[in-house]
């Protein structure tokens, strides 16, 4: 351990010592002409919208880094507490440790005032966090759950913002699916109607938008039950990877057909071989 | 959202000393650890959050106390205060990192957790004081 004669022991917390240094190193290397590397981004579709029984929450599966696809099946569905979930679009990282916090917290919360957490508590944990932090935490949020006083649906910003509404949409997809929800939403719908709508919002995000693609993972929560299906829906099937000779998907199989190599000989030798000595071992088989 | 020149991102609730120059074992600045040294990189924040970031905990204080005031009368914020001032001073010897499990009961943050138990967490440090100069130095003999 590195020794330093008198050391003040700061708080912890974020540490901005690598700043300054990284603003010399991103001049100096756009002067070379190299690019610095990119945040993984998940360039999104999420939506949500509130049904007669509570809520459908839907998200696409990918995410990126710059023009790459990063992760072709990643999960943006959040557990915040046994009855409410988030679906998060922005900094992938970002989203990831910030739902976790906000879960930490809640589940801390829920068990010092020994109650169900509200959703209202979880956006105003989550409001606060991202205000605190001015934006620079990149998260765009879609909170939504069931709890005693019903379901309730909040889209939050990254600079802290939330609005309570029935239906939402987050992300770069989000037009898209805003267009279908525009078009089709009406309130008090049933479960499968509900489901079915919250798919087509996020079809149109994956096949309008570069940044959202692959599967339609859906969360349906209701009071008491969640059901989360991942993936509820394959959009963009890639294809499987065929052996020509059998017909069936068959990876690296050097197995080849009979006759496919022509036979132009054959001799048939018989080895004669006389038994020398036979004995027998038991096996231990206790 | 940096519509605000740099100037006023001096200007804060809490006044602050200054980012003071960063001062390595042999009283000179450290290089290798700190970067190299500018009077602009002392004066002025190298994040726009540093500061906020830096005066959060004082600066949520201050607001609680100020709502207890209006709320309760002067006395309730005095108490407080009291508590908070002999909790501080509950700590370990001068060179181990202390838990402030007094003080966190009293603010309520015992039972949350924020980047700062994630990140950068203290007992964690690599860095640590020298014993014999660190005692030395709070006992005002050095």
């Amino acid at each position: 351990m590195a020794t330093v004669s008198v050391c003040k022991y700061y708080p912890g917390g974020f540490s901005f010592d690598n700043c300054k240094r990284n603003a010399l190193l991103e001049a100096d290397i756009s002067k070379l002409g190299f690019s610095s590397p990119a945040a993984r981004k998940t360039g999104t579709t999420i939506c949500g919208v509130v049904y007669k029984d509570g809520v459908v929450l839907g998200a696409d599966t990918r995410a990126t880094e710059g023009m790459i696809v990063a992760d072709k099946n990643c999960s943006k569905i959040h557990y915040i507490s046994p009855n409410i979930y988030c679906c998060g679009a922005g900094t992938a990282a970002d989203t990831e440790m910030t739902t976790q916090i906000i879960s930490s917290n809640l589940e801390l919360h829920s068990l010092s005032t020994g109650r169900l957490p509200r959703v209202a508590t979880a956006n105003r944990m989550l409001k606060q966090m991202l205000f605190r932090y001015q934006g620079y935490i990149g998260a765009a949020l879609v909170l939504g759950g069931v709890d005693c006083n019903g379901p309730h649906l909040y889209s939050i910003y990254p600079h802290g913002s939330t609005d309570k509404l029935p239906y939402v949409t987050m992300g770069s997809g989000s037009l898209a699916a805003m267009a279908v929800f525009e078009d089709r939403y009406r309130p008090n719908m049933e479960e499968e109607e509900a489901k079915r709508l919250v798919r087509d919002a996020i079809a149109a995000g994956i096949f309008n938008d570069l940044g959202s693609g692959s599967n339609i993972d859906l969360c349906v929560i209701t009071k008491g039950k969640v059901d989360y299906l991942r993936p509820h829906d394959v959009a963009n099937k890639k294809g499987v990877r065929e052996d020509k000779v059998y017909g069936h998907p068959v990876t690296g199989s050097y197995r080849y057909k009979h006759g496919t190599t022509g036979v132009l000989t054959k001799t048939v030798t018989p080895l004669n071989l006389e038994v020398v000595e036979e004995s027998v071992q038991t096996m231990d088989t206790s | 959202m940096n519509t605000r020149g740099l100037r006023s991102q001096l200007k804060d609730s809490v006044p602050v000393t200054g980012l003071c120059p960063q001062a390595g074992p042999y009283g000179v600045q450290d290089s290798l650890r700190r970067g190299f040294s500018s009077v602009k990189n002392e004066l002025l924040p190298s994040h726009p959050l540093e500061l906020s970031e830096k005066n959060f905990q004082l600066n949520q204080d201050k607001m609680n106390f100020n709502t207890l005031r209006n709320i309760q009368g002067l006395h309730a914020p005095l108490k407080l205060q009291m508590e908070y001032r002999a909790a501080r001073q509950i700590q370990r010897l001068p060179f181990l990192p202390s838990s402030n499990l007094a003080l966190d009961t009293l603010r309520g943050s015992d039972d949350t957790i924020g980047f700062e138990d994630i990140l950068n967490d203290p007992v964690q440090s690599e860095m640590m004081g020298d014993p014999h100069i660190m005692t030395e130095y709070k006992l005002g003999v050095l």
